[in-house]
């Protein structure tokens, strides 16, 4: 089939299938409607029972922890599946030598302050909006500025798989042994097991902040080890392009 | 204008479509695909607003004021990062074709593997 009768016929298709949407869409409640009951549930219930006043994180960390756990694993098969693909020999100079002064200069500054930003994300998001997978996205933003402001050689201290590895092991692990030590101290797997303490606190929600935390390290270093993998890519096609 | 919301859904899920069939590198491919994906965030987050509602967040907020829905939101929030490292994973294996291949062209994919 060519790309235009293929065009055509997908255009047809897509056209019965947008009326379809349209048509499914339309029986839905007016935007703004909406009628529960989960949602209010759970933005009644979520605060005087797990004491975490971000609801969307007792939802996703608490309450919903099972099936966020499958989403950490699915993102870390993607991860691997990346690393098995790209993954070869690695010391290769991507030809970057960082020339000019100002970002020299602002580089350290500015990855320390997306470091304390992300940082402050996976924590404090924790109770106001953020959280660790918004978090951990930050913070992995703040590593890779140290291969903006100093170059390959410097990064590739810490991107490089010894490091990266284990540090998603233990984000992707942490997130099941806190789901096994809920199910050791007698409750459901992820159950929350430990003492709720005051909501709006960076302690308060239980065991949930762990959970949170443990996305978090997940998420920064899956992140890192993308960038580490497609930047190794570059360099072995950089090689290639020149031999 | 209460249908604006789903009707703009339905919008980015059938481009985002037309893209995927309509792509001449596979890269371009997979940015469609994350396009018609992001049309279930519109979805969800359009499902679970509540007129009027604030965030579902109540440091600081009385306890029982109106909030939209956070179960949408917590699926949008996930997924969100999830569908970056599979679009990676994608991106991944395009790169695999085209060295393979010396193609990107889904079509001369094609016709390269007969």
């Amino acid at each position: 089939m060519t790309r235009r009768t293929r065009v055509a016929v997908a255009s047809i298709a897509l056209a019965g299938f947008a009326a379809l949407l349209v048509w499914a869409f339309a029986g839905l409640p007016d935007f703004g409607s909406y009628r529960g009951p989960y949602g209010f549930v759970l933005d009644r219930i979520a605060t005087p029972d797990r004491h975490i006043d971000n609801v969307v994180n007792a939802t996703t960390y608490d309450i919903r922890g099972f099936d966020t756990m499958g989403e950490e694993f699915i993102l870390f098969g993607a991860v691997l599946g990346v690393v098995l693909l790209l993954r070869e020999e690695k010391d290769e100079d991507v030809g970057d030598a960082v020339h000019s002064d100002l970002v020299r200069a602002g580089g350290p500054l500015s990855l320390a302050v997306a470091f304390l930003v992300g940082l402050w994300i996976v924590a404090f998001g924790f109770v106001t909006p953020g959280g660790g997978f918004q978090g951990g996205v930050a913070l992995a933003s703040a590593v890779v500025m140290l291969f903006v402001a100093a170059g390959y050689r410097a990064w590739s201290a810490v991107g490089e798989e010894t490091v990266l590895d284990p540090v998603e092991g233990l984000g992707a692990g942490g997130f099941v042994v806190v789901g096994l030590a809920g199910l050791a101290s007698g409750l459901s797997f992820l159950g929350n097991f430990w003492r709720p303490g005051v909501a709006g606190t960076l302690t308060s929600g239980g065991s949930a902040p762990l959970v949170n935390w443990a996305a978090g390290i997940e998420v920064c270093a899956a992140t890192l080890v993308l960038f580490t993998e497609f930047l190794g890519a570059y360099g072995v096609s950089l090689r290639k392009a020149q031999s | 204008m209460s249908f604006l919301p789903y009707a703009v859904a339905a919008w980015i899920c059938v481009v985002g479509l037309y893209g995927i069939v309509a792509s001449r590198n596979l890269v371009h491919l997979a940015v469609c695909l994350t396009v018609t994906q992001s049309s279930t965030y519109v979805l969800l987050l359009a499902i679970g607003y509540v007129r009027g509602g604030g965030p579902p967040i109540f440091k600081g907020v009385e306890l029982g004021t109106t909030a939209v829905d956070p179960v949408v939101q917590a699926l949008t929030l996930t997924d969100v990062v999830v569908s970056v490292t599979v679009v990676a994973l994608i991106i991944a294996l395009a790169l695999d074709a085209h060295e393979e291949s010396g193609t990107a062209d889904p079509d001369q994919l094609a016709e390269l593997s007969g």
